[in-house]
């Protein structure tokens, strides 16, 4: 592998709300008082319309934002919380990223180091093709549960191939232990999780290091030369406890974000490592280490290319865009974990005719209207006929994207009526830069907060579920930019 | 070169089933009641219809489609009878064929009857339904309240109005069409509220309260149309014809170019239009005497009028406030209580509306009676403000 191999481009999503631990901890005092010790920060909250494909696919763009798409060969998406066990989920992302279909796509799965093998495979296929990896996680947990508290819901995306390396691989080293520290059966809906105490003594201080000492000898790296170990981890204390078993400086020891996004499950390995790529500068060197029946472990090197690297809203963006949320019922309803009376109005069917849905799947899932070639009116959706009175040109439309073409309310209301699973509903018709609108969803809208000319950005959301027949349909939806 | 519909078709006779939440009565019974005081003032025998239109907008809730539930409810004689659907416009829209069957020559006696049966879903508000195939994937998460809301917030922006303001004229609408509700028997609604009750009302979708919206309603209506000459034959005076029906349908204008600020109707400003040229119509303010418009929202109405040159761009909320449409003002509108208080069974609705035009025009409206009215004008308005059904129709005195 060449100098000019490695992580090309990376970006993260974390949902805007934030649920303050101190909610969950009150509302369980009653029946697990112990929580109160872990009722601290905040962690990361999906909306009801998000899931690890809306998510990852949220990273994904922040990742590709000003790049060529078309290069990209190969998009490996991880999750243990994949939407669908059968149906690509790769390749709805891969579909409303427009990715176009010569591509090859893989769903990784099955334990939390997902996304660093992922991540892993991809720098070592040594096709120097672009090829992205995306994670995202959104993990239930029972009610009152310590990984209730733990757990956060978010996604990164890191883009590996030939071109200029923001960061190169210095090594990378695999252990593979079938040590159960949890475990998820194939028709549970929650964790189950063995003694912490077993987890931290026998886990993560023996495997890791394994781990560790493997890849710094294998790279011919000095531990004391790490700048950044981004290890996540829910124990106390255990991080910096493996990075002085090893050799590493205290002081490269990264936060795990417990306290400010709680742990990003298959995606937080890659969460920490695109906040590290954040903050480093040329030179640094990353040491990822990512737990789970064993260990991943990827040395990196910060080269030069990260000081043109352009801005991105990554981990540092998405904690910023943070909406604090303290009411524990809607988490518990956002999750299904209660079953709210929601009235008639939700009980229709929401079967989906699958047949529409392919014929149309450019439109419904990459946002692709038209433009006229003949007048150059752009138009969602896109008609036979051009919608501009004066051509009305026949069968004369190029595809236009629009999902990331910036939009402003034209109109909108709150809708106290329509079935929500987030009352009220704000929606309205929002007005595309350079020509097109449409009448869309709202969401992460802050209540009151709506005005005609709001500039705004279009995201790929949950549209809605069929539990009848377990399928989600997804669209793209106007949030406030 | 086409002259249009004017003076070619009278009315014959009408009814109306009294609207309301009619727990006891199918669809079948409001029909046979609206019916019944339609024959009877015809002066005809049900076997001289020669066609029928019938109109209904969400059959599944009530008699099916087809025409066959109109045929078999009212014992038809194998006439033929079309079943028609157009969104809100759907009671106008079978008025429509009635009267083109007659103009055309085709038949001398048609029928039209709207029906709607929307108080068996279990819940408040219209009932829940699909949208078709592709639409169910891309259409935002509307209601009806939800789509006709953003009306004002789109009025507000355009016309730099104060929230309080639009609000204020909304509230007077809605009281405005409860004063007139109470003196009509037939109406879902017969209580007065005041201004506070509209302003302090649940919220719907901002800023329409509950009482920004209309009553959702059972309830039938219909009409017998003929020619004037057949109509004077069978001793009719003070014949009541039809001077214009328009219909307006968006073509993806509003919702998918780049023109409309959404702050009004380009469909009713077209229909209108057409409308008044067709009835020979040159200021309508001076000449219509009493509008039935479309106040499916309080915003709807107010914007509609002006939609329909009655009122200026942006000045619909002096006119309100001032009660240039109260029905002791210049030009009184919902006279009948409109789609607020006298509901809206949405296939009987276009056809409701006829029918107090022609009580009117015929001196019968009793407590609402207004002074020799000439003309009186109807607006549906179906659908949603970015994509519609408009119609219009004018009805009038013979010869006027």
């Amino acid at each position: 592998m060449g100098n000019d191999f490695g992580i090309l481009s990376f970006g993260a999503y974390l949902p805007r709300r934030r649920l303050q631990r101190k909610a969950i901890a009150a509302a369980n005092a009653w029946f697990a008082p112990g929580l109160r010790g872990l009722a601290k920060g905040e962690r990361a909250m999906a909306g009801w319309d998000e899931d690890a494909i809306t998510m990852a696919l949220e990273a994904a763009r922040d990742c590709l934002a000003g790049r060529e798409r078309s290069a990209v060969a190969q998009l490996m998406l991880a999750s243990t919380t994949h939407p669908y066990d059968d149906r690509q989920n790769a390749g709805i992302v891969a579909n409303a990223l427009n990715l176009g279909s010569a591509l090859a796509v893989l769903d990784v799965t099955g334990s939390q180091r997902a996304g660093t093998s992922a991540l892993a495979t991809a720098l070592a296929s040594g096709s120097g093709k672009e090829i992205l990896v995306a994670a995202g996680e959104h993990r239930r947990a029972k009610a009152a549960s310590a990984q209730e508290m733990h757990y956060g819901d978010g996604a990164a995306a890191i883009l590996v191939g030939n071109g200029k390396p923001v960061a190169r691989l210095l090594g990378a080293h695999s252990e593979t232990v079938d040590f159960v520290d949890h475990f998820r059966g194939g028709d549970a809906e929650h964790d189950y999780s063995w003694e912490e105490r077993w987890i931290r003594d026998e886990g993560y201080m023996k495997i890791v290091p394994r781990a560790l000492e493997a890849v710094l000898k294998a790279a011919a790296v000095k531990p004391e030369s790490i700048t950044h170990f981004c290890m996540p981890c829910t124990l106390a204390r255990v991080g910096p406890a493996v990075a002085e078993r090893g050799g590493i400086a205290e002081g490269a020891v990264r936060d795990t974000l417990a306290a400010v996004a709680g742990d990003t499950g298959a995606a937080h390995p890659l969460v920490l490592l695109v906040h590290a790529l954040q903050e480093a500068k040329a030179g640094d060197r990353i040491l990822v280490a990512a737990f789970g029946q064993g260990c991943d472990a990827m040395l990196f090197e910060v080269t030069e290319a990260i000081s043109q690297l352009a801005s991105r809203r990554g981990v540092k963006g998405s904690l910023a865009r943070r909406k604090e949320e303290s009411n524990y019922a809607k988490f518990l309803a956002f999750n299904d974990h209660i079953a709210l009376e929601r009235g008639m109005r939700a009980e229709t069917d929401k079967s989906t005719p699958l047949t529409t849905l392919y014929r149309n799947r450019d439109m419904v899932t990459g946002l692709v209207g038209g433009r006229c070639r003949a007048c150059g009116t752009p138009q969602f959706p896109s008609g036979r006929y051009c919608v501009n009175p004066q051509c009305n040109a026949l069968d004369s439309q190029e595809p236009r994207p629009f999902a990331d073409v910036p939009a402003s309310v034209m109109s909108y209301t709150a809708d106290s009526l329509t079935y929500s699973p987030d009352p009220p509903h704000y929606y309205g018709m929002v007005q595309f830069e350079g020509g097109g609108r449409m009448m869309a969803d709202f969401t992460d809208i802050d209540d009151g907060k709506v005005e005609v000319g709001m500039p705004m950005r279009m995201m790929f959301r949950i549209k809605e579920t069929d539990p009848a027949r377990g399928f989600v349909r997804y669209f793209w939806k106007a949030a406030p930019a | 070169m086409a002259t249009g519909i004017r003076d070619k078709v009278v009315i014959l006779g009408m009814g109306c089933s009294k609207f309301g939440e009619r727990w006891d009565k199918n669809a079948e019974d409001l029909m046979v009641e609206a019916f019944e005081e339609c024959l009877k003032d015809a002066t005809i025998e049900r076997n001289q219809i020669e066609a029928a239109w019938f109109g209904t907008a969400i059959e599944e809730q009530h008699v099916g489609k087809s025409g066959v539930p109109l045929a078999m409810t009212l014992r038809l004689p194998y006439i033929p009878v079309t079943r028609v659907e157009n969104y809100c416009a759907t009671g106008t829209e079978a008025f429509r064929g009635a009267v083109y069957a007659v103009a055309s020559g085709a038949v001398d006696i048609a029928l039209a009857l709207g029906v709607e049966k929307l108080k068996d879903t279990g819940y408040g508000g219209l009932p829940q339904r699909g949208r078709g195939g592709l639409n169910n994937f891309y259409w935002a998460n509307i209601s009806a309240p939800g789509s006709f809301a953003q009306l004002a917030a789109a009025y507000r922006a355009k016309h730099r109005v104060d929230p309080k303001d639009l609000k204020r004229a909304m509230a007077h609408i809605s009281v405005k069409s409860h004063d007139n509700g109470a003196k009509n028997p037939k109406a879902h609604l017969r209580n007065r509220i005041t201004e506070e009750d509209v302003l302090n009302a649940p919220m719907i979708a901002e800023p329409l309260g509950l009482y920004d919206c209309c009553g959702v309603s059972d309830g039938s209506a219909c009409a017998i149309v003929t020619t004037p000459d057949i109509a004077r034959g069978l001793g009719k005076k003070d014949r009541v014809a039809v001077k214009a029906v328009q219909l307006a349908v968006s073509n993806g204008q509003e919702a998918q170019f780049d023109g409309w600020d959404g702050s009004y109707f380009a469909t009713t400003r077209v229909a209108a239009k057409r409308a008044y040229q067709e009835a020979d119509i040159a200021d309508p303010r001076k000449r219509v005497s009493m509008f039935d418009v479309h106040d499916c929202f309080s915003i709807t109405e107010l914007v509609t009028m002006e939609d329909l040159g009655i009122s200026a761009e942006g000045k619909a909320i002096g006119d309100v406030l001032d009660g240039f449409y109260d029905a002791s003002g210049k030009i009184p509108c919902q006279i009948d209580g409109g789609l607020k208080c006298f509901g809206h069974p949405i296939g009987a609705s276009g056809l409701r509306m006829i029918y107090e035009m022609y009580l009117q025009l015929g001196g019968r409206a009793g407590e609402r009676q207004r002074a020799d009215p000439v003309l009186g004008m109807t607006h549906n308005l179906g659908g949603f403000p970015a994509q519609n059904v408009s119609s219009i129709t004018i009805v009038g005195r013979y010869g006027a």
